[in-house]
């Protein structure tokens, strides 16, 4: 196996799946074997010990998450603990999820069942965008098998430990990703997101203790069983443990997937995804899909992990990096974004409701060259006010400002001549 | 029409299983659309009924979501993407290319039921922009040109 890639190695190019023998002859299922013969503290404290950061979005350290699901023994009342795994994945510019899910579903199982022992779940549940048709097919297949062949359902590897998993389609909304908007959604209704405390872990689905983590969290995790905590460390190049599967579109000349030491420059991603397209020459990035802010040509060696991202004024998000080229506008581009985030809202907060579709408003006011000043002023205005974050009940339009306060700080001169007859990057020359 | 015999067993089956009626409204209305391409008024009133729900409790969920069609849609959904990534490769000449070939915009079917078009972003498949999800397998389809878009309307029922 390539140690090097360890989450994405195995893979085929063109995303065909194993079949169960396939992938036990690539060693699968031995990282299964492996914690379950520990206890569910210590496989605890080993994805602890390699610093694994939660991948869909917010980089909150996983161990930490799963510590607060209580064991069967010390739940308030019996019933079961759920692990859902987070396959969503409709931030716009994040692909990544797409193919783990696609060309790896045993090693997701895998990574199921170890998390959902260590967070003593009896239930997991994946839930995937509709979207993704190839990926529900394939995993659910992939399920079967590993049932079949004792890997998963009732007493596992005759170990005592039982874990059942489900697919669970989504119908399609942006805000089903966010954690306990997720929740509502598994319960049949409309996906509206829940208030914090209590936090999944002491009541989520169905009020029972749930942890939520996203697709690729939970695929590196059977490699920290397989190989321990200080290998899995040693694969990053800072703090946070692990590769990270980054993503490169927009403007580059081969967009793709990259599995990359976590820290890994983005100028070394795009360097390997062919260089700038268009004219070349970088104008900005957005980090991590659309809700991060904007980043410049000086952030091009910052170590793509979440903690340096943030320093440097952005987030690391989903780490797929959408790529600006001097001649691309990033009015329009944020235009399109809150164009997404205005339609995806889910309604209940007004300064959410109101203000991301008259944002958006603006800003494709300020493309086709109709937007007066007071408009501009109004834009800050709503950058200001809803961007700190506790204003809304989710991160939803925390995270629609990202691209949009940095628009306005970073590109203010653009934007203003924006009001001279819309883009001038479409004007003629 | 009458509610099929075997769409209301599928409700009652999944009321079962799903933890009552309310925890089966999302999967209720899943279940119709997959039968009949969308979610009729009539239909929604009627599985409501099969539910013990009210109509407008049912339809507060089936409106929320994007995929649940409350309007009838062609034999062939395009789920073209308008976001950030396929936007700088040039999704807008593409969504152009549809209307001048098959006169309809976003949210619009075409007379003959064979095409609807509905902006989608983000499709996930940015390394394939300007990205579509086409037709009833949702299959991904992309870098779009016109030479493709032209082949896909040639090869769709
Ligand atoms: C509007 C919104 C959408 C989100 N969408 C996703 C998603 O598609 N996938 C995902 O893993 N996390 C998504 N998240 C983050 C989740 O709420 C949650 O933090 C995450 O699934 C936890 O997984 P992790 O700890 O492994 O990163 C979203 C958050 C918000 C506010
Ligand atoms: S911030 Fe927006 S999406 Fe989140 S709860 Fe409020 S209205 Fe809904």
């Amino acid at each position: 196996m390539t140690t090097d890639l360890p989450l994405t190695g195995r893979a085929r190019p063109d995303r065909v799946p194993h079949s169960l023998p396939e992938w036990r002859a690539l060693g699968g299922y031995q990282a299964v074997e492996r914690a379950l013969a520990l206890t569910p503290l210590q496989v605890l404290d080993t994805v602890d010990a390699a610093a694994l950061n939660g991948r869909g979005g917010a980089g909150f350290p996983a161990a930490r998450k799963w510590r607060f699901m209580p064991a069967a023994a010390d739940a308030v009342s019996p019933g079961p603990n759920y692990l859902i795994v987070n396959g969503d994945e409709m931030e716009p510019g994040a692909f990544k999820d797409r193919f783990l899910l696609e060309a790896l579903p045993h090693q997701l199982i895998e990574g199921t069942i170890i998390a959902g022992f260590a967070t003593h779940a009896t239930e997991a549940i994946v839930l995937i965008r509709d979207d993704y048709r190839a990926a529900i097919a394939g995993l659910t297949r992939a399920i079967a098998e590993a049932e079949a062949a004792g890997l998963l359902g009732d007493n596992i590897l005759n170990t005592g430990y039982s874990l059942h998993i489900r697919v669970h389609p989504s119908a399609g909304r942006y805000i089903v990703g966010e954690e306990t908007a997720l929740i509502a959604a598994l319960e049949g209704g409309r996906a509206m997101p829940r208030k914090r405390p209590p936090f999944p872990a002491q009541s989520g689905l169905w009020g029972r203790p749930t942890t939520v983590n996203n697709v690729e969290t939970i695929s590196h995790v059977p490699h920290i069983l397989a190989h321990g905590a200080q290998w899995f460390r040693a694969l990053s190049r800072t703090e946070e443990g692990g590769t990270k599967l980054y993503g490169l579109s927009g403007r580059v000349n081969r967009p793709g997937l990259i599995e990359a030491p976590m820290g890994t420059t983005a100028r070394e991603l795009i360097d390997r995804a062919g260089g700038v397209s268009g004219n070349g020459r970088l104008l900005c990035f957005q980090p991590g899909g659309g809700a991060t802010g904007f980043l410049g040509p000086e952030a091009l060696d910052v170590p793509m992990d979440f903690g340096h991202v943030a320093k440097a004024g952005s987030m690391l998000g989903t780490g797929t990096l959408i790529v600006l080229d001097e001649t691309a506008c990033p009015v329009e581009v944020t235009a399109r974004h809150m164009a997404y985030y205005a339609r995806e809202s889910c309604g209940w907060c007004v300064p959410c409701r109101e203000g991301l579709p008259w944002a958006a408003r603006i800003l494709h006011a300020l493309e086709e060259g109709t937007a007066r000043r007071e408009d501009l002023q109004a834009l800050h205005d709503i950058a200001r006010e809803a961007s700190p974050r506790g204003r809304s009940f989710c991160d939803l339009m925390g995270g629609a400002m990202g691209p949009l306060a940095s628009l306005l700080s970073r590109f203010g001169d653009l934007v203003d001549d924006h009001l001279h007859g819309g883009c001038p990057r479409r004007r003629a020359p | 029409m009458t509610l099929p015999a075997d769409l209301e067993t599928r409700i009652r089956h999944l009321v079962a299983h799903e933890g009552g009626p309310r925890a089966a409204m999302l999967e209720t209305l899943r279940s119709v659309q997959a039968a009949e391409g969308w979610v009729s008024d009539e239909r929604l009133a009627q599985v409501a009924a099969v539910l013990g729900v009210t109509p407008a409790e049912l339809d507060g969920v089936a409106s929320f979501y994007s995929l649940i069609f409350r309007r009838p849609v062609g034999r062939t959904v395009i789920l073209l993407c308008d976001g950030a990534s396929c936007g700088l490769n040039g999704a807008d000449a593409i969504r152009d290319a549809i209307r001048d070939r098959l006169g309809i915009g976003y949210g619009q079917t075409t007379p003959d039921g064979r095409f609807t078009l509905i902006n989608s972003a983000c499709v996930g498949g940015c390394d394939r922009a300007p990205a579509a999800v086409v037709g009833p397998d949702r299959t991904l389809v992309g870098p779009l040109t016109p030479a493709l878009l032209e082949e896909l309307i040639g090869g769709a029922p």
